[in-house]
């Protein structure tokens, strides 16, 4: 593309773009065009005496994105150039309307995406390319509806009631696509319901340690401790404690009972971790939470008569207010649609109703913590939790005991830790200490950071984002075949061939391993990457809790990052 | 003698010495601040002024010696016993730092408000009862947004209400700096250099703010500052510090002229300097400072520059004699 000449000239305000900048931009738009044209004319399906075979035409779609990029230089050199429009007696636009447009930006919002929906496309993961198209298409709605004001100004007002909306009504349109015979290829509603609700359980996590972490500054390296407590303090006292205190009427309701107490528990935990770490301070402070962490797991695992260490204990699974989604004897009903049958309408034993329960369950918990630690975020409490995280001195200045203030955010989170962990325990029906490993911590933390410190909204884009991709990772098959199918079969020819010229050992560690072993490198390297070009998170923008006239959110790079 | 400044003071510093491991910050210093006066702090770099500042706000522990505190209603408060946020919470003694310690990543009305910490979080009924909807919080937070606004009126600041404090330009941080020290009600306001990186009409309109709030506010004022034109313009009473030992304490006009102050602002080059500002002081004021008319009041509050003059302009002559 050497060929594109610098368009503009000295005429008026016309932009002058030089050589460099215009080829950028040619690039781009190839980069733009080629992964958009690969799903829709690379690939062909065919029906070949009576089977359905499909082949690959990547050709065509390198030659229209060339012709894409070759078009667009024309344009450059005949149209957007007010000399060259002079001397074909074109009227030549005033400036070159060319937007000044990184590049990151670029690959982060278009090229990648596109990518991965090609790539799950490729797969028949319809579902998950779908949501990803979905995302964009929203994003790009909100861009096109509200052009003059950037897209985190529009989270309050339009993105949060979405999602609230996009949360209720996912499994009620899963299950009425599946009634009125839309099945979900590949990814039955099931799936699709159980890993909505187990996404939603780390969302409910990264909001709690969002206030540890994103607002009071503090980082906790040992989330999943109070995680833990909740999860166990359900699971012990609806097995042991409460048949023996209250008999075994209790234990179908044993959730409903459990669940303030176990919040309790964790919250009392998080006080009494809050109480030795209070002068503790950044990376200190994160070792001894750390540590903290995996004090608990030992503990769970070595406490054999209380906890029955590694073996687990076998939980009764969530129910419906007392009565349970388990099948009866002739298969006809459980007690759940038997209840809806004798008093609202008739209804058949489905194993979904259960899934569709544990969903809203886990739904009502997390909208309870996202409201409740906004609406902290604008009382007293709260703004000293975020004066906190910017300059600790100064609120003891004004009179703030800092010491309450960091035990109060550390009981909070940890509360919310401790609902979830209990309902985690409901929704699995069993646990052991293997669920607590200082991993998930590190998720917890990674999805906070990752959805921008101290956003709400953030946080649910960044843990459907981790926890989804390790769902697709656990789809795909053996290491081979994923990279052959993720990449169709020439690519995937090419890929072969390169992977024959590895060392036979090498090979041979790599053939025939699980793609999941492969999902922290991927999820680390995306992470890495987000690192490089939004080093604040998703979500950069702080929102002021109060304001006189106008509110206008804060930029990230004013935000203090907390020092614990 | 007498001076308004003992008669019934709002802060008694009492021998406060400050050690550090063997390095001592302050020995043996004592004076104190007037109730509704402007009671200044000064002295060269590293005499101890900050120092003297962490002890009364309680951010640190004083070695010996007692600060008292006396509100006007009787209640006394032994400083140098309390945490430093009860300083605040109880004795109601605000500060502001040298290097401006704000929020910066939160807006200036923000600021304010995390300021009015513990009134509001009493009428939130410490956060459960807002939370679940009782109580009177919502008057008591736009009670706290008028005091906000009241103060940000008074420090010029409220077209910049909803700016992120971080952004504000560095005079307007020291202003805000004081109003949210102001919205903690404070008897006394303990200010750390506010006039520092001013320009002369910035610390015009200080000198104005801090009247104010002497007059209308009945606060009492401690500032450390080294802006002579602000220290000689507002001060009711100034205390002098040099190596931790106060040097001398008394109107603008007595300390302006106190042999000990000019030796300890002027310093000393070298020996021989030394003796010649030592007889020159003999020369300048021979009578101890309670006896020294006070200079007219009336007077363009000189600073100690000009002070200099007299005494440089004898050396020659003294140092032709001595050839």
């Amino acid at each position: 593309m050497s060929a594109a000449p610098k368009s503009g000239g000295a005429k008026g305000e016309a932009k002058v773009l030089s050589p460099s900048e215009i080829a950028k931009d040619l690039l781009i738009s190839g980069l733009i065009t080629v992964p958009i044209l690969v799903p829709i004319v690379a690939i062909r399906t065919q029906l070949d005496q009576g089977i359905l075979t499909w082949h690959s035409r990547f050709w065509l779609a390198g030659l229209l994105g060339a012709l894409v990029v070759i078009g667009r230089g024309l344009m450059y050199v005949f149209v957007w150039n007010p000399r060259a429009a002079a001397a074909l007696d074109i009227a030549a636009p005033d400036a070159v309307v060319v937007p000044k447009i990184k590049l990151s930006r670029i690959i982060l919002s278009w090229v990648l995406p596109l990518i991965i929906v090609a790539i799950l496309i490729a797969n028949a993961r319809y579902i998950f390319a779908g949501l990803i198209l979905v995302l964009i298409a929203g994003r790009e709605a909100l861009r096109i509806v509200f052009p003059d004001r950037k897209l985190s100004d529009l989270i309050g007002p339009y993105v949060a009631p979405g999602l609230l909306v996009f949360g209720i009504m996912l499994p009620i349109v899963a299950h009425l696509g599946k009634a009125y015979g839309v099945e979900l290829p590949n990814f039955g509603e099931l799936r699709l319901i159980d890993l909505a609700g187990y996404i939603l359980i780390y969302i409910m996590l990264g909001w709690g340690l969002n206030v540890v972490v994103g607002l009071a500054g503090l980082l906790d390296l040992g989330y999943v401790a109070f995680y833990a407590v909740g999860a166990y303090s359900y699971a012990l006292l609806s097995t042991v404690y409460f048949p023996r205190w209250f008999g075994v009427g209790i234990v179908p309701y044993a959730f409903y009972v459990t669940l303030p107490v176990a919040g309790l528990l964790a919250g009392l935990w998080g006080v009494i971790l809050g109480f030795p770490v209070l002068r503790l301070r950044g990376d200190y402070l994160a070792i001894v939470t750390l540590a903290f962490g995996e004090i608990i797991r030992l503990v769970l695992i070595n406490w054999f008569s209380f906890t029955s260490g590694p073996q687990g204990i076998n939980v009764p699974k969530l129910t419906f207010f007392g009565y349970t989604f388990k099948q009866d004897a002739d298969g006809d009903y459980s007690e759940f649609s038997k209840f809806i049958s004798d008093h609202f309408f008739p209804l058949a034993y489905d194993r979904i109703h259960s899934y569709i329960f544990l969903y809203y369950v886990i739904f009502a918990l997390a909208l309870v913590t996202y409201f409740v630690t906004k609406r902290l975020r604008r009382l007293p409490i709260g703004r000293a939790w975020e004066a906190l995280r910017e300059d600790e001195i100064a609120c003891r200045s004004l009179g703030i005991n800092t010491t309450n203030t960091k035990l109060t955010a550390f009981a909070i989170g940890a509360m919310f830790g401790g609902f979830a962990g209990s309902f985690f325990a409901a929704r699995q029906g069993f646990i052991s200490p293997e669920s607590f490993v200082y991993l998930e911590s590190a998720l917890i933390l990674a999805i906070v950071v990752l959805g921008g410190l101290g956003s709400p909204i953030g946080i649910v884009f960044s843990a459907t984002a981790i926890m989804g991709s390790f769902e697709v990772f656990r789809e795909l098959g053996s290491a081979g075949d994923a990279i052959k199918s993720m990449m169709g079969e020439t690519v995937g020819g090419w890929l072969s061939w390169l992977f024959a010229q590895f060392p036979t050992q090498l090979q041979d560690s790599f053939i025939g391993t699980d793609p999941v072993q492969f999902r922290m490198i991927a999820v680390g390297m995306a992470m890495v990457v987000m690192m490089l070009f939004r080093p604040r998170g998703f979500v950069t923008k702080r929102e002021p809790t109060v304001y006189l006239k106008e509110k206008k959110s804060i930029s990230g790079d004013m935000v203090a990052e907390g020092h614990g | 003698m007498m001076r308004e400044w003992d008669n019934s003071p709002e802060l008694e510093v009492q021998h406060l010495t400050m050690r550090f491991g063997g390095l001592v910050a302050i020995g043996d210093l004592s004076f104190n601040v007037a109730r509704k006066q402007i009671t200044a702090l000064i002295g060269p770099n590293g005499a101890g002024k900050t120092t003297v500042f962490n002890c009364i706000t309680g951010f640190y522990k004083p070695t010996e010696g007692m600060l008292k505190l006396n509100h006007d209603n009787g209640k006394q408060f032994l400083l140098e016993r309390m945490d430093d946020f009860r300083v605040n919470r109880e004795a109601h003694v605000a500060r502001t730092f040298q290097n401006i310690r704000l929020f910066s990543g939160m807006t200036v009305v923000e600021n304010l408000m995390v300021a009015q910490h513990n009134t509001l979080m009493k009428a939130s009924g410490y956060t459960i009862g807002a939370l679940l909807g009782l109580g009177s919080y919502k008057r008591a937070a736009a009670e706290a947004l008028d005091k906000a606004s009241y103060w940000l009126e008074k420090v010029n600041l409220i077209d910049r209400a909803d700016d992120p404090a971080g952004d504000l330009s560095y005079g307007a941080q020291r202003r805000l700096e004081i109003a949210r020290a102001m919205c903690t009600n404070p008897r006394l306001l303990c200010l750390d250099e506010p006039a520092a990186g001013l320009n002369p009409q910035e610390s015009g309109e200080l000198n104005k703010l801090l009247r104010t709030i002497r007059d209308e506010h009945n606060a009492a004022i401690l500032l450390i500052e080294h802006d002579m034109s602000v220290v000689m313009g507002i001060s009711d009473h100034i205390v002098v510090l040099d190596y931790g030992r106060k040097i001398a304490d008394g109107t603008p006009a007595e300390v302006k002229i106190d042999p000990a102050v000019i030796r300890a602002y002027l310093g000393v080059e070298d020996e021989e300097d030394e003796e010649l500002v030592e007889e020159a002081i003999v020369a300048v004021a021979p009578a101890p400072i309670a006896a020294t008319k006070p200079a007219p009041t009336k007077q363009a509050p000189a600073k100690p520059a000009p002070a200099k003059k007299p005494v440089k302009a004898k050396a020659p002559a003294k140092k032709a004699a001595r050839k």
